[in-house]
């Protein structure tokens, strides 16, 4: 990197300490963290109107990050060039670090170690919060459920998402088909669990499905709630409805890069269409489907929100990053939940590693 | 062989359409009831707003007088007992006349099959969630009730709050960082590098409880601080290692020549590198942007239940959904107060929208 030396040779002439670039660099520097400093605390004990504080949140946390910046780029800029080269990358990659350090790489030590304590964390136990995770009752339906939301979800997914990817290529419809289908992609779970609580409601004035059951003489049923194990699925369906888009983008952007000489070929050959979809289609999309297929198992690995809001775990639909919650949050277990975790980063890691190797050979943008 | 084309083409068309009413019919139904009546929601259909058949009351009229219980009773030239008469008889010209009340005091009901649509809408809903004090709401009645407002308002404005920094402050330190990995020389640059690759495997749950044992101790608990710096880091993995990917590959020369005119890295940074790299952040934007808008996990533990000052609106809406999960006129229109600024992102940046998204799709 020879571009570091050529910066070097152009600012001579200031090998040693020159303090009247220092001082007025430090200066600015020391008042942009009071300023900073002064401005949270106003933020937080501050009883103007919401929409002020938010106003001035905005501008305090944008411009506070900048002003950061700008000044400690300052302050190092206005040491010897000796000092600058060696300090200035720390001033460029460090706050990343920081933070990734405090919020990621720590916590993975900090709740391996509690994962081995119990529920508040004074006494040793081992192993023993682990063997909870799969032998507890509640957790052993949480697994269950998470096994039939990771081999439905997803077979759901990456299977609808190729035929409606295969179909759309096919119509003259298909940008306004692949828009409606991708859609969900921008809703909230919490927002789709509202969608889907309406579709499934008990009275058939309100809930689709019990409507076209009555009117076609059944009974209307209490879907997400007493029909199990069944309800399962319809909570299933929500996300299938949610993530198919994102499976079909990917695997019709592989599917338009076959090449159209490829296909005629086969149509030469007198392969018909099935033939054309197993032989040609699926060996030339393999990559995309695999890499479609792990992404949504780490989605549904740690599915919560659909459930939480829905059933909040209730009437069998208990997922493990619902216990998780529950663990944490209302019995106040914290070895069990960190174990929790620990257990859900393990099962996520091979799956994400093959991921990214996929990922760096994608072009992104 | 053209007609088996044809057939194909009608294939294909159909089952995509079918699939897509499939896919739009639910979000559909919640737009139309979210301007429904509450009793309207309560009685019919959504689907109802559209024409359709359906017996519709036309007329009333007086109860004959002087009939008997026990004698049958001719109206319009039918004769029935009034027992049939109750339970509605069909007229000769397709209507229907149900017998209301009892023999001495009622009406007759004339009912006719008819061509009909439930549209009666109204913004009261609207009104409702997004008001911060008491509503007044007139019924058909002509009386009226005062109800609490559900202050959707305040929880759009705290999601702006906590979303448009969140965006902002990882975009601005990761394209720091990503630059100094890329062009700038250290001690530990690859390792350090990996490390921030690395940290893209691990899945939310992991940092939850120690970092919001670090919150209480700091005081940052429940602040818009607090959850930006959560977000932020959470997002940083990605960012960087997308925004490196982006500005490892811009042209050598163009630096270098920057470097003999005397620029600063941080110059070359802020004039160069930020402005060639607009549709790296503009996809890393939008979805970082997505993602902490319709995000549940992170804002229930570290702005909290209950904090109902700093809420947002995911938050306001899952906390609807307990608490008043019978009352669908208050739900759709929440549920839709929270979809607008994501929907209006969808239709307006489309095509950065899947981009976005298909960068994003490997955040932990």
């Amino acid at each position: 990197m020879e571009q570091t030396a050529a910066y070097s040779n152009t600012r001579s002439g200031d090998a040693g300490l020159d303090l009247s670039r220092l001082l007025p660099a430090l200066i600015l520097l020391f008042l942009t963290v009071v300023g900073l400093i002064a401005g949270f605390l106003f933020l937080r004990d501050s009883t103007l109107p919401h929409v002020v504080i938010a106003v001035l949140a905005i501008i305090w946390g944008v411009g506070g990050v900048g002003a950061l910046f700008y000044t400690l780029n300052w302050t190092v800029e206005a040491l010897p060039i000796k000092w600058t080269t060696r300090i200035q990358p720390f001033i460029f990659v460090g706050p990343a670090l920081i933070l990734l350090i405090w919020f990621l790489a720590a916590p993975v030590v900090r709740t391996l170690i509690d994962s081995l304590f119990n529920s508040d964390g004074t006494q040793f136990v081992g192993f023993q919060n682990f063997l909870d995770v799969f032998t507890k009752r509640i957790n052993v339906e949480a697994w269950r459920n998470n096994l039939l939301w990771l081999f439905l979800g997803t077979s759901l997914i990456v299977g609808l998402g190729l035929i409606i990817a295969v179909l759309a290529d096919r119509s003259r419809f298909e940008r306004i088909a692949k828009s409606l289908i991708f859609l969900p992609m921008a809703i909230s779970m919490v927002g789709a669990g509202v969608i889907w609580k309406f579709v499934f409601d008990v009275n058939p004035n309100i809930g689709m499905i019990n409507a076209g059951v009555t009117s076609s003489g059944g009974q209307a049923q209490d879907w997400l709630r007493l029909v199990q194990p069944w309800n399962n699925l319809f909570l299933i369906i929500v996300m299938v409805w949610l993530q198919t888009g994102f499976a079909m983008v990917l695997l019709s952007a592989a599917i338009k890069g076959i090449s159209e000489e490829l296909l005629e070929a086969a149509r030469l050959d007198g392969a018909n269409e099935f033939i054309i979809f197993f032989r040609v289609i699926i060996p030339n999309i393999a990559g995309t489907l695999i890499t479609v297929t792990t992404t949504t198992v780490i989605f549904t690995l740690k599915i919560f929100d659909i459930i939480w809001v829905m059933t909040g775990g209730q009437f069998g639909t208990e997922v493990i990053g619902v216990r998780f919650y529950r663990e944490m949050f209302t019995t106040g277990n914290q070895g069990l939940a960190s174990a929790i975790a620990i257990v859900l980063f393990l099962a996520v890691i091979p799956v994400m590693i093959y991921n990214l190797r996929q990922f760096s050979q994608r072009e992104t943008f | 062989m053209k007609v088996t084309k044809r057939g194909a083409t009608l294939l294909v068309n159909g089952t995509l359409l079918l699939i897509c009413v499939l896919w739009t019919v639910p979000t559909v139904g919640l737009f139309i009831s979210s301007f429904r009546d509450r009793n309207d929601i309560q009685h019919s259909g959504w689907w109802t707003v559209f024409p359709h058949i359906a017996q519709v009351q036309t007329g009333q009229l007086p109860i004959p007088t002087g009939q008997s219980v026990d004698q049958p009773i001719t109206l319009q030239g039918v004769t029935k007992t009034f027992q049939e008469w109750k339970a509605g008889v069909k007229m000769p010209d397709g209507s229907t006349l149900i017998w209301q009340g009892t023999i001495r005091v009622g009406q007759l009901v004339k009912f006719e099959q008819q061509l009909t649509a439930n549209a009666n809408f109204t913004l009261l809903n609207y009104q409702e969630v997004t008001a911060g004090q008491d509503v007044t709401i007139r019924d058909t009645n002509g009386g009226s009730t005062v109800v609490k407002g559900e202050n959707l308002v305040s929880a759009f404005v705290n999601s702006l709050t906590v979303t448009i920094p969140a965006t902002v402050i990882p975009i601005l330190i990761a394209a720091f960082a990503a630059y100094g990995f890329a062009w700038m020389r250290f001690p530990g640059r690859r390792i350090l590098f990996i490390l921030v690759v690395a940290m893209l495997v691990v899945p939310l749950q992991i940092a939850l409880v120690p970092v919001l044992q670090d919150y209480v101790k700091l005081q940052l608990n429940g602040t818009f601080l607090g959850i930006w710096l959560a977000h932020a880091a959470f997002g940083l993995p990605l960012a960087t290692y997308l925004l490196y990917n982006y500005i490892s590959t811009l042209p050598r020369e163009i630096l270098e020549s920057a470097f003999i005119d005397g620029a600063s890295h941080f110059t070359i940074f802020q004039r160069l590198i930020m402005p060639l790299s607009v549709p790296a952040l503009a996809s890393f934007a939008i979805f970082q942007f997505l993602w902490v808008w319709n995000d549940y996990l992170v804002a229930l533990i570290f702005i909290g239940i209950g904090n109902r000052d700093n809420e947002v609106l995911t938050m306001r809406i899952a906390d609807l959904v307990g608490s008043r999960g019978q009352d669908w006129h208050l739900l759709t229109a929440a549920a839709f107060v929270s979809m607008i600024v994501p929907l209006a992102v969808f239709f307006g940046l489309q095509r950065y929208f899947v981009r976005g998204l298909m960068a994003g799709s490997v955040k932990g």
